[in-house]
């Protein structure tokens, strides 16, 4: 059965079940995806809602349940076939091909023939981002796109495949506001022509915003439905069972001076750093706003000792920092946790007992038990979901952050976060940053970088605003809100 | 040396380079599909003698060569069914039949050695091979020479300007993002191992049929697997900059021979060996213009730029890493 663009689809999921071996990740969940309208999964991290939607996307088999596409049982094996039938899945992470071009990932999988017909695939590939307002170089490699240029990427090429039903997982992750903007201003006009569209996400502000209706899982049930205008304390209640405490940010003084640093300029990343002079105190918590790649990462990398600067001092406790390595940063109690969690921060392969043992590696002997019994306490002290016997990639995204800072030292002097609670849910953030705070009383200062605006505002002091490569804005949290913020890291400051 | 002599070595380069440029060519194909196949430089020795016994038994040059690739191909279908299907490490198996392939080369070899079989004659190009210079240095060789210069050209179109060698970019970059468009990886890859196993089987063809005719132990094909393998990462996985290795590791081993007769004081096997270790510090002249202090050092000298950008390359990212489907 071939789609043809344009049609009104309906997806139904009647009593859909997967298991992962002794996991049951989806248990008898019955939704009906509706044309024309935008469908929100709502639910907190690990609720079985990537499961599902990998399910019906065709990236993986489903172990019981109907999948019905207007009104007829359907049975598929690979996403190839679900893309016949016109669904289309943007996935959390990206799967596109890096180093290949914007077009040449454009072309993947919707070109035959002997010769590419580049002239008219890049015909297509204009009038359809002309179409959703997207401004896409088609020779750039996918590499140097940010994350949410190719998602914009994905969208276009789904649509040119002639998807009808659009699945997006998490789509607002990672994204700039800006982006997110121009994604939901997309969706809705993709609704209006008739798609079907599904959101997934943890965030409830984007639901509210965008979604006709919500279906919210927890712990792989569908515990309820919604259409708009939405009430946030029911849909809380039916995503944790509770409706979370907010934060309360304890306001204490900051202490003496920790690191200073005086017009530091460093390349990296997309725009460098250029003529940074910034002082971080003793128990301040500092944000990094900013568009994604405006040198955020490059700030804190400093701050870390792993990159080196062209030009300028870095100060740390008054001692000038200048031809020392990371090692030297760490012995003063600098600590850094990147956002790539699997690439950087954990060893994909190795279990959490075995993260353990190797934190503790001294002697000759590896204490096996130790590290079990150590690995036990820091899971349950955690509320880490998962056994010690567990390799670290079987766990989901939250978890892993949460073993993650699990592993940081009892008192840093300096703690530097790179977007530390990106793709978790409003109570894994509350906890994390529950959490963090702790740090406070032992004089530890906090800088993160955080694409959420609302977080920023919710837990930092002082707010640094990064535009292009330089700071733009050094700004006390409560002289400021959302709306000036966003002008500022638009750079209308 | 005259002009005449300048010719006769680069007409010796470009014919000398034909079996390290096919078995370069035919493991770019397959590591660009994200498949490690390190059993070529047993490959072509066992295909050299199976060319050479199967031409000198029919006295027909082609079947000897018909069945060099066919040799290619099987050994290249073992490392494929032990890595794809029963999920063994690439690297491994390549390396064991690297060594079975050669001793079988030697065994099976024994009652062929220093005999005088069939080989493919010149066949000079007509009119082309009048042009003055280029003529007697392209167009005065065997086929096979002139077979390995068009799957050059071939190769390179085949790769970046036809839907299936994007495919195949794709699925040696991301094969779970090429299942995901509506491929199969694991096919893609056997189909690919086993192409660019016929081209390593030719070369080996290549060797006993042409540039060094006969069988003999040792038979003067040995290392070529090797230079190959390091001539693709010297390439970056670019077939055209894998050939230029090709024909700088040729030019390398007939200046050896020339420089020979100049300096006849230094011991023979000096010039024999040197191209090994010249090709090393190569590469790793390449290793460092890739590093990102020297880039940025490079980043304001122009020429420099243009200089490091043809070298640089990076590998296929899934290379040696097989997809498992998610099935449980």
């Amino acid at each position: 059965m071939a789609s043809d663009p344009g049609a009104r689809m309906a997806v139904e999921l009647i009593d859909i079940h997967k298991e992962y071996g002794p996991l049951k990740a989806n248990q008898g969940i019955s939704i009906c995806f509706a044309p024309g309208y935008i469908h929100g999964i709502l639910g907190e991290n690990g609720a079985g809602k990537s499961t599902l939607m990998k399910v019906l996307a065709g990236f993986t088999p489903k172990t019981r349940g109907l999948i019905r596409i207007d009104g007829s049982n359907t049975e598929y094996q690979t996403p190839a076939e679900v893309s016949r039938l016109g669904i289309g899945m943007l996935y959390q992470e990206p799967v596109d091909f890096p180093v290949l071009s914007v077009l040449e990932n454009f072309m993947i999988g919707q070109t035959r023939g002997f010769w590419l017909n580049r002239m008219a695939t890049q015909k297509r590939f204009e009038s359809l981002c002309l179409h959703l307002e997207f401004s896409l170089p088609p020779e750039t490699p996918v590499q140097k796109l940010t994350t949410g240029e190719r998602q914009q990427l994905e969208i276009i090429r789904l649509l040119s495949l002639g998807a009808n039903v659009l699945i997006l997982d998490e789509p607002t992750t990672g994204i700039s506001s800006f982006q997110k903007e121009t994604l939901f201003q997309a969706l809705k006009a993709l609704a209006k022509e008739g798609k079907t569209l599904i959101l997934v996400s943890h965030k409830l502000e984007d639901i509210e915003r965008l979604c006709d209706r919500v279906s919210v899982l927890r712990k792989g049930r569908v515990t309820g439905e919604m259409e708009r205008p939405f009430d946030t304390e029911t849909l809380l209640k039916m995503m944790f069972g509770s409706v979370p405490s907010p934060l309360k940010p304890s306001q204490t003084a900051a202490g003496a001076p920790l690191l200073n640093m005086e017009n530091v300029s460093a390349t990296g990343d997309r725009a460098g750093l250029r003529g940074c002079s910034v002082v971080i105190r003793e128990k301040e918590v500092v944000a990094l706003a900013g568009l994604e790649g405006s040198g955020q990462g490059v700030f804190l990398r400093l701050a870390a000792g792993l990159k080196v600067p062209t030009s300028g001092a870095i100060r740390l406790q008054g001692e000038p920092m200048a031809g020392k390595d990371c090692i030297a940063y760490q012995n003063k109690g600098v600590t850094f946790l990147p956002t790539s969690r699997l690439e950087e921060g954990l060893i994909t392969g190795l279990t959490i007992s075995e993260h353990f043992a190797l934190k503790a590696s001294h002697g000759f002997r590896v204490r096996w038990n130790d590290a079990e019994q150590q690995a036990q306490a820091r899971i349950e002290q955690f509320r880490i979901k998962g056994k010690p016997g567990m390799p670290v990639e079987s766990l989901s995204g939250g978890n892993q952050q949460r073993l993650l800072l699990s592993f940081l030292p009892d008192a840093p002097s300096l703690l530097l976060l790179e977007k530390p609670t990106r793709g978790l849910d409003l109570e894994s953030t509350l906890w994390v940053w529950e959490h963090l705070y702790h740090y406070r009383e032992k004089k530890t200062a906090i800088v993160f970088s955080s694409s959420e605006l609302e977080e920023i505002l919710m837990v930092a002091d002082r707010i640094l605003v990064f535009f292009n490569g330089g700071v733009i804005r050094d700004i006390k949290t409560a002289q400021t809100d959302v709306h000036d913020l966003g002008r500022a890291i638009a750079g209308k400051a | 040396m005259s002009g005449l002599e300048w010719i006769l070595l680069l007409s010796g380069v470009v014919s000398g380079a034909t079996p390290i440029l096919l078995a370069t060519l035919g493991e770019t194909l397959t590591e660009k599909a994200g498949f490690v196949n390190l059993s070529l430089d047993g490959t072509v020795l066992l295909s050299a003698m199976v060319a050479f016994m199967v031409a000198f038994e029919t006295q027909n040059a082609i079947l000897g060569f018909l069945a060099a690739c066919l040799v290619g191909a099987l050994v290249a279908a073992v490392v494929v069914l032990f890595s794809l299907w029963l999920g063994q490490s690439q690297v491994a198996v390549g390396f064991v039949l690297t060594l079975t392939t050669r001793d079988l080369a030697y065994f099976l070899g024994n009652p062929y050695t220093r005999l005088h079989g069939p080989q493919f004659s010149t066949f000079p190009i007509p009119f082309l091979s009048d042009i003055p210079v280029l003529g007697p240095i392209f167009f005065h060789h065997n086929w096979m020479v002139y077979a390995g210069l068009a799957l050059i050209g071939f190769c390179w179109a085949y790769i970046y300007r036809t839907p299936m060698g994007l495919r195949l970019r794709a699925v040696g970059e991301s094969p779970k993002a090429s299942f995901a468009r509506g491929d199969n990886p694991a096919k893609l890859q056997w189909v690919y191992a086993l192409a660019g196993g016929v081209l390593v089987g030719a070369a080996g063809a290549a060797f006993s049929l042409c540039v060094k005719p006969g069988w003999g132990r040792p038979q003067g094909a040995e290392g070529t697997g090797w230079i190959a393998l390091a001539l693709v990462i010297f390439g970056g996985w670019h077939p055209v900059r894998a050939a230029a290795g090709a024909y700088l590791f040729s030019l390398l081993q007939v200046l050896g021979i020339y420089f020979q007769g100049w300096i006849p004081s230094v011991p023979a096997q000096v010039f024999q060996v040197a191209p090994f270790p010249l090709m090393i510090l190569t590469l790793l002249i390449i290793a460092y213009a890739r590093k990102t202090a020297t880039q940025e050092a490079a980043r304001r000298r122009l020429w420099m730029k243009s200089f490091l950008d043809f070298f640089s390359g990076t590998a296929p990212s899934a290379l040696g890493k097989p997809y498992r489907l998610e099935s449980f």
